[in-house]
């Protein structure tokens, strides 16, 4: 995954260049990234090993439980946070919402998520991300998806999965597809591959870019619905680069020793007996209640949310 | 000679990129060797030198404490292990750290180079940036240098210590005798000098013969 540029003298520094941005990202990798609401939860995020926290003013399974709409966290909460932790804050926008984005910049946020589990303020298109300083993690559920974001500026990716319902079914879905896609990508020939840029509505460069490295281009977490180090383990063995954990922290009756088994077993993921260990840290009896995705409303799903 | 290994401690961060290009500079200098992956503490006991990639320093050192791999890494510095970290390598390597805005950080280090290291010593992400840098030991060429939420060096507590490079009025790459610490990412370029002259260091270096000869 080395990011070639052209090498040119650079005498003045550079901010907000594509290396600097994707960069960011890689140092993210096999690491955990936790959603909390206030510093309380983010200094126990901290404490615990997580590489960045994402603040936001309700968590995912609040949100879906009170409805309505779903906006960008109070600036002045995230700044409390930003000022207490020394790790990475990031913190999300609605779809399509670039004053959000703009706001979220100017706080200094270290990454913007143009979540699906806000309320999208635009149904039809996404931030236009590459005038940006800051870089952006977006959702996606499959490689059109992933490949439309990189195509917009997004600096890394995340599998949606269902937000909110401590339910990894869906997680496992949309990382699969996405690995599987990959894969078949290498088999192309070039006529093939054209037609894949053309269903997928995205440069043929990038297409060609994904199947010679037979990787995403930019860094893959995985998010929605892992609740437990076992989750963890499973979305690193499926492929993703790290993890995003939710609600399955702080809905938890466990956190701090919730987060901290989930950090163990997200570099531990190719070791069973420490992810045994990790999974020995907690009880299942304080784990987050999940929801069958079966039960839930069409209105209800967040992941069909900016495709 | 014997098969170089070179180990990339795979905590957290951004491991793959230090094997990439760890392993082209083995091809390009023409050597035997390969880069391997440090996961368990026992696996310190095989390699000839050690990379401490970029991350968090905060998550890396508490999976490292937690895995008895402080004291291992401690240990096999101080048996003259050369040891190259980059940014949260830097600041796992560092005596003292401080955070720019937080202050005193109590936070698990390794505690080997005689340097106290300031975290986001340039700000947040948005203030993270390239610039060209002159690295006079490596050659007259500038160096790409790609500093993410980077540390600095604030002072240096010992004359074993030597600037390798500075920025403005930062310092953001020393040696000390077996150990390098900088404060940027050489491996999300293509320039391979940097990792050169840490291999040139392991072939220097007379803690190899011994894991050779350890290991035969």
């Amino acid at each position: 995954m080395t990011i070639t540029t052209i090498e040119t003298k650079m005498e003045k520094p550079l901010f907000g260049t594509v290396r600097v941005k994707r960069g960011f990202a890689r140092m993210q990798k096999g690491g955990v990234i936790m959603d909390v609401t206030n510093v309380e939860q983010a200094q126990i995020a901290e404490d615990a090993g997580a590489i960045a926290v994402m603040v936001l003013d309700k968590l995912p399974a609040d949100v879906r439980a009170a409805g309505g709409v779903a906006r960008m966290c109070d600036p002045k909460r995230i700044q409390e946070v930003m000022d207490h932790v020394t790790i990475p804050v990031m913190a999300k926008c609605r779809i399509g919402h670039y004053m959000e984005a703009k706001i979220l910049e100017v706080l200094g946020i270290d990454m913007i998520d143009e979540s699906e589990v806000l309320t999208p303020a635009d149904d039809a298109h996404h931030i236009d991300k590459w005038e940006f300083t800051v870089p952006f993690v977006n959702g996606c559920r499959d490689l059109g998806e992933a490949l439309r974001r990189i195509a917009e500026g997004a600096s890394m990716l995340r599998t949606k999965g269902e937000a909110g319902t401590g339910n990894v079914a869906e997680a496992v879905k949309h990382i699969k597809l996405v690995m599987g896609k990959i894969r078949e990508l290498k088999g192309l020939s070039e006529e093939q591959l054209l037609d894949m840029a053309k269903e997928y509505r995205v440069p043929i460069d990038l297409v060609k870019e994904t199947a010679r490295l037979g990787r995403l281009p930019v860094v893959n977490f995985a998010a929605g619905g892992i609740a437990t180090p076992a989750d963890a383990a499973l979305m690193m063995h499926l492929g993703a680069d790290g993890v995003f954990v939710g609600s399955g922290i702080f809905k938890s009756k466990d956190p701090a020793k919730r987060a901290e088994s989930i950090v163990i077993a997200t570099t531990y993921w190719d070791d069973p007996k420490i992810v045994l260990e990790a999974s020995k840290m907690i009880s299942e009896e304080n784990s987050m209640i999940g929801i069958d995705i079966k039960t839930l409303k069409p209105e209800q799903m967040m992941q069909v949310r900016g495709v | 000679m014997k098969t170089l290994r070179i180990g990339v401690l795979a905590l957290q961060g951004d491991v793959s990129e230090h094997i990439d290009i760890t392993n082209t500079t083995l091809r390009e200098m023409g050597l035997e060797g390969e880069a391997v992956i440090v996961k368990e503490k026992d696996r310190l006991d095989e390699i000839h030198g050690l990379i401490i990639p970029g991350g968090e320093s905060t998550t890396i050192g508490r999976i490292a404490e937690r895995y008895g791999m402080i004291s291992k890494i401690k240990n096999a510095a101080f048996a003259g292990m050369p040891i190259f970290g980059t940014c949260s390598g830097l600041i796992l390597m560092a005596k003292k750290v401080r955070d720019a805005k937080i202050g005193e950080m109590n936070q698990p280090t390794l505690g080997l180079l005689d340097v106290e290291v300031i975290r986001n010593a340039f700000g947040r992400q948005r203030e993270s940036f390239e610039i060209s840098l002159k690295i006079p030991k490596i050659g007259k060429n500038p160096f790409p240098g790609v500093f993410i939420r980077a540390p600095a060096i604030a002072s240096i507590l010992s004359k074993d210590v030597e600037v390798l490079a500075s920025y403005e009025d930062k310092i953001v790459a020393v040696q000390q005798n077996n150990l390098i610490g900088i404060a940027f990412h050489p491996e999300l370029t293509d320039d391979t000098r940097l990792h050169e002259f840490f291999i040139e260091m392991i072939l220097k270096s007379p803690f190899k013969d011994r894991i050779s000869k350890a290991n035969s």
